[in-house]
């Protein structure tokens, strides 16, 4: 690393680690559940565990991306972050609020609304939480000797992010608007903003593994970017056909949505070629499988995934069933989980002076990790399309249905294990690098 | 070739006019639609009340509504129409975890006031126009008929 500061992230990448363990446990409570084995209902029944499950999802991409901004920011910017402790202060205070909601779930505290079961006292100090966050970036970068399209990039998809956690705190009457709503947040988030905040990432990455010309790699990241935005604002329609609003948006959202899967194209086709064109081979070639792989998977998982069931005429039988939790898994993991793990695996032999590149213990975590997520997706996929037939073609009872489809579970748990297991070598891994030195000063 | 300056008027320029037209799409939505599509006439306090009980309960966190939520237990935008409201209220007022074909549901243990305004949610969410959604099951067997 090149500025003291950028230590910080690795503290951050450090809670993401802990959080993603937590999801997975909580994961498998889910998935024995749906096998019928749910001894554990009464302390944490099937609401708590999902809650829990996608809560600690968002906290510990955002955490990733918090460290990310933290190691990025610095080193674009050519400035230490403006307040080292602030920002250990902000890395506090953002553990806390994800502790304190998540022991609420437990305790029938929280809102309801998927994705946004954080109860409101606390989303008032996610917000100011957050600020604090934006605020460190934003003056690093204002005080720094200059400011890149990448760094830029970044902080437009921080701040954006911040200010469309804000529609989701707006009480609703009517549960239409309040889906409506709803969507400004979560869609508007992991198919608007949250690509720029991955395009930033992925541009700094390929940037330094690489050494293709920042101005090459910059000008296709605004073209990427411009396809996200171009496809995913008017693809929100792909949320409103069946909630109560009109027509129009079976058609806007259909047709955009469908283009959505060009800018997970374009972010792959980029990420491959720059590699070709490259000619400096970076030695670090954990972070090269992750950054071409985020790149890669995102397109198959967020962009092909997505397509398949993004037009009305299919939607129409496959929204609300487990197709979504098919898509849902592999985007995620693809697209948000990849790139932070392409960042740490980048980042670590830089904040901690040990080079370990090109361990076993690193691309069995990838390999691992990274077939045991394509399992589960072919068995949330299989049970999902027989439930589709099932209860929507033929009528069964759900119930019924669900019996049917157990078996797929056991796949799931089985191919959730080998996740699992790839998931504790990059975290024994990211253990054995030990904490950032200062000897790590100037690589 | 593109230039990064003409790549960034791409970004500006598709972000902006994108952004005007959902705008502008949204407000037709909200101000027109939903009123009418959501009978917003009928949105009495029970109604409102049983709202805020499927929030502060997590009902979502295994149900689905409009199709959104999770996909442990049934869809219920149309659960009135479909199992009636006796059914209903033996199950939402249940002391002990109700559970058909052994998937258990939290035991709510729901007073006769709080059952009634979820009923009256239920009932009005069954009204909304939701462009079809859920469909109808349509297969038919051809091995029998003639």
């Amino acid at each position: 690393m090149k500025y003291n500061s950028q230590k910080v992230a690795y503290w951050f990448f450090a809670l993401s680690m802990l959080l993603l363990t937590l999801q997975i446990v909580y994961g498998f409570i889910m998935a024995f559940a749906h096998m019928g084995f749910d001894g554990l209902h009464e302390f944490i029944a099937f609401n708590t565990a999902r809650a829990v499950h996608t809560n600690l999802l968002v906290v510990w991409i955002l955490s990733g991306f918090m460290g990310a901004a933290y190691y990025i920011i610095p080193e674009e910017a050519e400035h230490e972050l403006v307040n080292m402790k602030l920002a250990y202060a902000q890395l506090i205070s953002l553990a806390l609020v994800g502790v304190v909601a998540i022991i609420g779930y437990h305790f029938n505290y929280w809102e309801g609304r998927k994705f946004l079961e954080i109860p409101r006292p606390l989303d008032y100090l996610v917000v100011v939480n957050v600020l604090t966050f934006l605020g460190i970036i934003v003056t690093t970068l204002y005080k720094g000797k200059q400011r890149t399209t990448t760094s830029l990039v970044l902080t437009m998809g921080l701040v954006f992010a911040a200010l469309l956690y804000l529609p989701g705190m707006i009480w609703f009457d009517n549960q239409t608007m309040d889906s409506f709503f709803r969507w400004w947040v979560v869609h508007l988030w992991v198919e608007g903003v949250w690509e720029l905040i991955m395009g930033g990432i992925l541009a700094f990455l390929l940037i330094k593994i690489t050494g293709v010309d920042r101005e090459v790699i910059e000008k296709w990241l605004y073209v990427i970017v411009g396809l996200t935005f171009i496809s995913g604002i008017l693809g929100t329609g792909h949320h409103y056909y069946y909630i109560g609003v009109g027509k129009t948006w079976l058609i806007v959202g259909g047709i955009f949505s469908a283009l959505e899967p060009l800018a997970f194209l374009a972010m792959a086709l980029f990420a491959v070629s720059m590699y070709r064109k490259g000619e400096k081979k970076h030695p670090n070639k954990i972070a090269l499988s992750w950054t071409l792989g985020t790149a890669i998977t995102s397109f198959v998982g967020a962009g092909l995934l997505g397509l398949a069931h993004t037009l009305p005429q299919v939607n129409m039988y496959t929204h609300g069933t487990l197709v979504t939790a098919m898509h849902g898994h592999l985007a995620f993991w693809g697209a948000y989980g990849m790139i932070v793990f392409a960042i740490i695996s980048y980042t670590l032999p830089n904040l901690t002076g040990r080079k370990l590149y090109d361990s076993t213990t690193g691309l069995l975590a990838f390999w691992l990790s990274n077939i045991g997520m394509l399992g589960m997706t072919v068995a949330f996929g299989v049970a999902g399309v027989a439930q589709v037939y099932l209860e929507r073609k033929m009528g069964m009872d759900f119930g019924d249905v669900q019996k049917e489809i157990q078996v797929h579970f056991v796949v799931l748990a089985i191919c959730a294990s080998m996740f699992a297991t790839g998931i504790g070598f990059y975290i024994y891994e990211f253990i054995k690098y030990g904490r950032p030195s200062k000897e790590a000063l100037q690589n | 070739m593109l230039s990064k300056s003409q790549a960034r008027t791409f970004f500006l320029g598709g972000t902006i006019i994108t952004f005007v037209v959902f705008l502008g799409l949204s407000w037709t939505s909200l101000t027109k639609e939903v009123p009418k599509r959501t009978h917003e006439e009928n949105l009495s306090a029970e109604v409102i009340a049983g709202k805020h009980l499927w929030e502060s309960n997590n009902c979502m966190g295994c149900h689905t509504i409009l199709g959104e939520g999770a996909y442990y237990a049934p869809e219920l935008t149309k659960v009135v129409e479909r199992r009636g409201e006796g059914y209903m209220r033996a199950v939402l007022s249940s002391k002990e975890p109700w559970a058909p074909r052994g998937r258990k549901m939290v035991a709510h243990n729901f007073n006769e006031e709080e059952v009634g305004q979820l009923i009256e949610f239920f009932k009005w969410i069954g009204n909304v126009d939701l462009n079809g959604f859920p469909p109808k099951p349509d297969y038919k067997s051809t091995i029998n008929s003639k």
